[in-house]
């Protein structure tokens, strides 16, 4: 490998180490300001002064701030993030425990934001200002308007309250919780494997909703960026060199066109599953799911400071992973980046 | 009036500006969603100001002997679990919508103005400690930092403020720089740098002015996204407390009463839709007025 060849993965390694250790210098100082004594936490209010002296030195709260960050630091990458005051658990047990809810809701919300988004900006830069192109403006902007927590409510209203077509919050009925054994965390597929087809089936009933929810956020961002892709890739002078040769149009527009809008999409299709993480929080909370979002919020609203923070280092290590995923897609599929 | 606003050679700074503001406004005002929004803006304030005078019934006073009335000509939005007018809060609530996108671009605005100018105008080792930080900021998922800080700080009005502002300034840092590098090597600069102006001279009085229309631009845009966060954490309890008639805790507060009583939380959720659905409509309309290379 050549000096040049080198110098760039090294580059970008050394970005993504200074942005997590920025992280971590966020969260340990989030954690520093917290008015709430974490010593007095643990001992109670009514301990001796020696006693609460004792469990500030254990605690390692005696030494000089850039040492308790060094060791927070080196704690972290061992994945301890302390104890859950709320569940008593390790915080990093927790998340392991609650992720799959949460994943299995983002990656069905993207599979339908890919699905419906992308033929919609496809359409809509085809066919620009048509009654379709209009459709898909009036979605998007809404996308960016409504606030999700209230749509979801909207929702349970009108599919579980009004019309009874759909199930209420949770992830499942209650009386089927807890009998097919966790193999992939994924509910649906694991009560597939386990041949439950009873509880599979509503499983994804109780999927829907707040997937489709998502995933119309997802859809909103994603047609409006294929939109703009597809318009200025139908302008460039190949498309037209392309329809003067004959070549039918659909393989123009869906070939052709698509075919180089592909790189950009799948960078945007990356970061949009971030951004579902976040939209995640508010989702699970109005739908009782029980993910990284509503056992963020129930710490949040406990106060259980080790577990927010977890769940932040979590949530922004996704988020950095992410973004590295889609710089190393692009330089791996765009010839010109290589 | 015309020809002196459109003259080719305009005889004052005053006159040219004006000629530029009288285009652009033509132009503004074709893109009639764009004045719609303005107009629902416009409207939110006059709401707010004169809330005690529009709002017939007292946000905070609880009558438990009128609960959940439905919508009547006593109470236009009917009332809540604790027997308050919705229509009154929601005309209260207007208040403390604008009192959070007005601090929060108050305190991101500038401090992202600043930190833009600075690491764009001198380079080098400061533009990169500046931008390191910015992008750590930026790495991060908006909502969950805003929700870390509050946890931090306690819940509240104030400090969802705080934490918003927090999260936001990073992008308005990013264009600011890039602004001012177009233009950080341009005659006109160095000509005053000739005169001997230093470079806080400089970057106050003749890099700033010329980033603000882009600036403005996405502060308005970002306003959407400012509303939709801190009715977010009003929704999660960590926003404005109650009795405050927030929108956002206001949907909360009719959570539990979904399946009877629809207008608990279908109302102060559509005031939260249709004001950022306002700010869009003004954000893009001004976009393609002050900023036509943003636009696709």
């Amino acid at each position: 490998m050549t000096k040049q060849a080198l110098k760039q993965p090294v580059r970008i390694l050394v970005m993504l180490s200074t942005t997590f250790l920025g992280l971590l210098l966020i969260t340990f100082l989030i954690g520093r300001v917290v008015p709430i004594d974490p010593v007095l936490a643990v001992v109670g209010d009514k301990a001796l002064p020696q006693v609460y002296e004792k469990a500030r030195i254990a605690m390692g709260l005696d030494l000089p701030l850039w040492k308790q960050f060094f060791i927070y630091i080196s704690n972290v990458l061992t994945g301890d993030f302390g104890t859950s005051v709320l569940t008593a658990n390790p915080v990093i047990d927790d998340i392991l425990r609650v992720f799959p809810a949460t994943f299995e809701l983002a990656i069905t919300a993207t599979v339908i934001g890919v699905l419906a988004g992308i033929p919609l900006g496809i359409f809509s830069a085809v066919k620009r200002d048509s009654f379709l192109d209009h459709v898909t403006r009036v979605i998007g902007l809404f996308g960016y308007s409504l606030p999700i927590f209230w749509l979801g409510l909207m929702g349970l209203m009108f599919f579980y309250a009004r019309l009874d077509l759909l199930p209420g919050p949770g992830r499942v009925d209650v009386f089927y919780e807890g009998i097919v054994t966790p193999v992939t965390g994924f509910l649906t597929l694991d009560s597939m494997i386990a041949g439950e087809w009873e509880i599979f089936r509503n499983a994804v009933y109780h999927l829907i909703l707040p997937a489709s929810l998502l995933g119309y956020y997802s859809m909103a961002y994603l047609s409006r960026m294929t939109r703009s892709f597809m318009i200025e890739q139908l302008g460039q002078e190949y498309i037209l060199t392309a329809r003067v040769k004959g070549v039918k149009e659909w393989k123009v527009i869906w070939g052709h066109a698509l075919g180089n809008c592909a790189i950009p999409l799948i960078t945007v299709i990356a970061l949009g599953f971030g951004t579902l993480l976040e939209g995640s929080v508010l989702t699970e909370t109005v739908f009782a799911w029980p993910g990284l979002g509503l056992y963020l919020t129930n710490s949040l609203l406990n106060a259980d400071m080790n577990a927010v923070l977890g769940c932040t280092i979590v949530v922004g290590a996704i988020f950095l992973g992410v973004n590295l995923f889609s710089d190393f897609l692009y330089k791996i599929m765009d010839p010109r980046a290589r | 009036m015309r020809e002196w606003l459109l003259a080719d050679t305009p005889e004052s700074s005053f006159q040219a500006w004006a000629g530029r503001a009288y285009l652009g406004l033509g132009a503004f005002m074709k893109n009639r969603l764009a004045v719609l929004g303005l107009l629902i803006i416009v409207a939110l304030i006059v709401i707010a100001v004169f809330a005690p005078v529009i709002a017939p019934y007292d946000p905070v006073e609880t009558r438990i002997g009128n609960r959940l009335a439905p919508l009547s000509s006593t109470h236009y939005l009917g009332t809540d679990e604790m027997g308050r007018d919705i229509f009154s809060r929601i005309v209260w609530g207007s208040r403390l919508t604008l009192y959070v996108i007005g601090l929060v671009a108050i305190i991101a605005a500038p401090v992202g103005l600043l930190v833009g100018t600075v690491a764009g105008y001198f380079g080098g080792i400061v533009d990169m400690v500046l931008m390191r930080i910015t992008d750590i900021i930026l790495a991060f998922p908006k909502l969950i930092l805003a929700l870390a800080f509050v946890s931090a700080l306690g819940p509240g009005i104030e400090n969802a403020i705080i934490a918003i502002a927090i999260t936001s300034w990073p992008p308005y840092a990013r264009i600011s720089r890039a602004e001012t590098l177009t233009i950080r090597h341009s005659d006109f600069i160095k000509a005053v740098r000739l005169q001997g102006a230093g470079g806080l001279r400089i970057i106050t009085g003749h890099i700033m002015p010329l980033c603000l229309s882009s600036l403005i631009v996405r502060v308005t845009l970002d306003m959407a996204g400012i509303i939709l966060t801190s009715a977010g954490l009003g929704f999660l309890g960590l926003g404005a407390q109650p009795p405050c008639p927030e929108w956002g805790a206001m949907t909360a507060g009719g959570r539990a009463y979904i399946i009877d009583y629809w207008w608990l939380i279908t109302m102060p959720g559509t005031a939260i839709f249709i004001v950022s659905l306002a700010f869009n409509l003004l954000g893009d309309g001004l976009r393609e007025v002050l900023d036509p290379r943003g636009g696709n």
